[in-house]
């Protein structure tokens, strides 16, 4: 059943993924990008990493979804066709791909339990969580305590992004009090 | 902006259950998943679809953008205040278990302060972000 959901959900990513390619209306590719954030959110439950499928779904699937509508809100809303075909980007990318593929081959099998990630600190986590901070999900205890300076780090990214856009974006532009009539945006 | 009543009593129904998911995912972070960066999205998203279906000046009236543009930098200082307050404690940077006398619960109420924390931050971000891009579209 497992290997039935996940060959279906992985046949529809590819699907989605070449239509993105393929798409020259930017509003269809950025639908079918929420789409695909959706479906690797499931992939992501298949896997049992709930939590990075919630994350995944709320902020691949939902805020990238509105804030790049609200992008095209901005710009125009089709592709420019290229005029000569590329070879040399056609490369680039078939070769990352290739050494992409090539990395994976040598990585242990997926689920063994004797892999050298599972043998470090994981047992400590999972041993010693509820003794140690009280917390039963041990996903929230790395996140927030053992590893806290990292998420305390990734925080900081959001803060800075928040800034940067604020900065480049916002601009206190005073709106005119005349004319304003509540517009959706 | 008559004819999309359905669209409007719609999400009226569904704003408060959006909020409530939100703080669910926030507060049983500990037990289920979730935890602040996700619960914080979802509070976001909460208001943009507001914005998205009443306007943005309906939206701006619940969460001001002078409010939200403070939020940002607010839940990293709490994230970081959490850490100093251990050092201060006489511990290291972002150790919790002194924070209250039973270690364990230091470290949970380390937990639950640094999740609020990025709540803050990560729900200012993704609104004002959402703002900063409806704005400029006017």
């Amino acid at each position: 059943m497992i290997a039935f959901i996940n060959v279906a959900l992985l046949t529809l990513l590819a699907v989605v993924t070449v239509a993105i390619v393929r798409q020259r209306s930017l509003f269809a590719a950025v639908i079918l990008s929420g789409i695909y954030s959706f479906l690797m959110a499931s992939v992501l439950i298949v896997l049992d990493a709930v939590d990075v499928a919630m994350t995944e779904a709320s902020v691949g699937a939902g805020i990238s979804t509105v804030v790049l509508l609200a992008t095209l809100h901005l710009i125009k809303t089709t592709e420019s066709r290229s005029v000569r075909p590329r070879i040399l980007p056609m490369f680039v990318v078939l070769g990352t791909g290739a050494f992409l593929v090539w990395g994976t081959l040598v990585m242990p099998p997926y689920g063994t339990a004797d892999n050298i990630i599972h043998k470090h600190v994981v047992p400590r986590y999972i041993n010693d969580t509820i003794k140690e901070t009280g917390v039963p999900n041990i996903v929230t205890s790395v996140l927030a305590d053992y590893r806290g300076y990292d998420t305390l780090g990734e925080t900081t990214v959001i803060f800075t992004a928040g800034i940067g856009v604020m900065l480049l974006l916002g601009g206190r532009r005073r709106r005119t009090k005349s004319g304003q009539d509540g517009r959706s945006p | 902006m008559k004819l999309d009543l359905i669209l409007r009593i719609g999400t009226k129904l569904i704003l408060p259950f959006i909020l409530l998911f939100a703080l669910y995912v926030q507060f049983h972070g500990d037990f289920g998943p979730g935890g602040g960066f996700q619960a914080g999205v979802i509070t976001a998203a909460m208001v943009i679809l507001l914005a998205i279906t009443f306007g943005i000046d309906a939206a701006q009236r619940i969460a001001p953008p002078w409010l939200v543009s403070r939020m940002v930098p607010v839940g990293v200082l709490i994230y970081a205040g959490t850490g100093v307050l251990g050092l201060l404690l006489g511990k290291n940077f972002l150790d919790y278990s002194v924070l209250l006398h039973d270690p364990v619960h230091g470290r949970e109420l380390g937990i639950f302060m640094v999740e609020a924390g990025v709540l803050i931050t990560v729900s200012g971000t993704m609104t004002s972000l959402f703002y900063a891009f409806a704005e400029r579209g006017r």
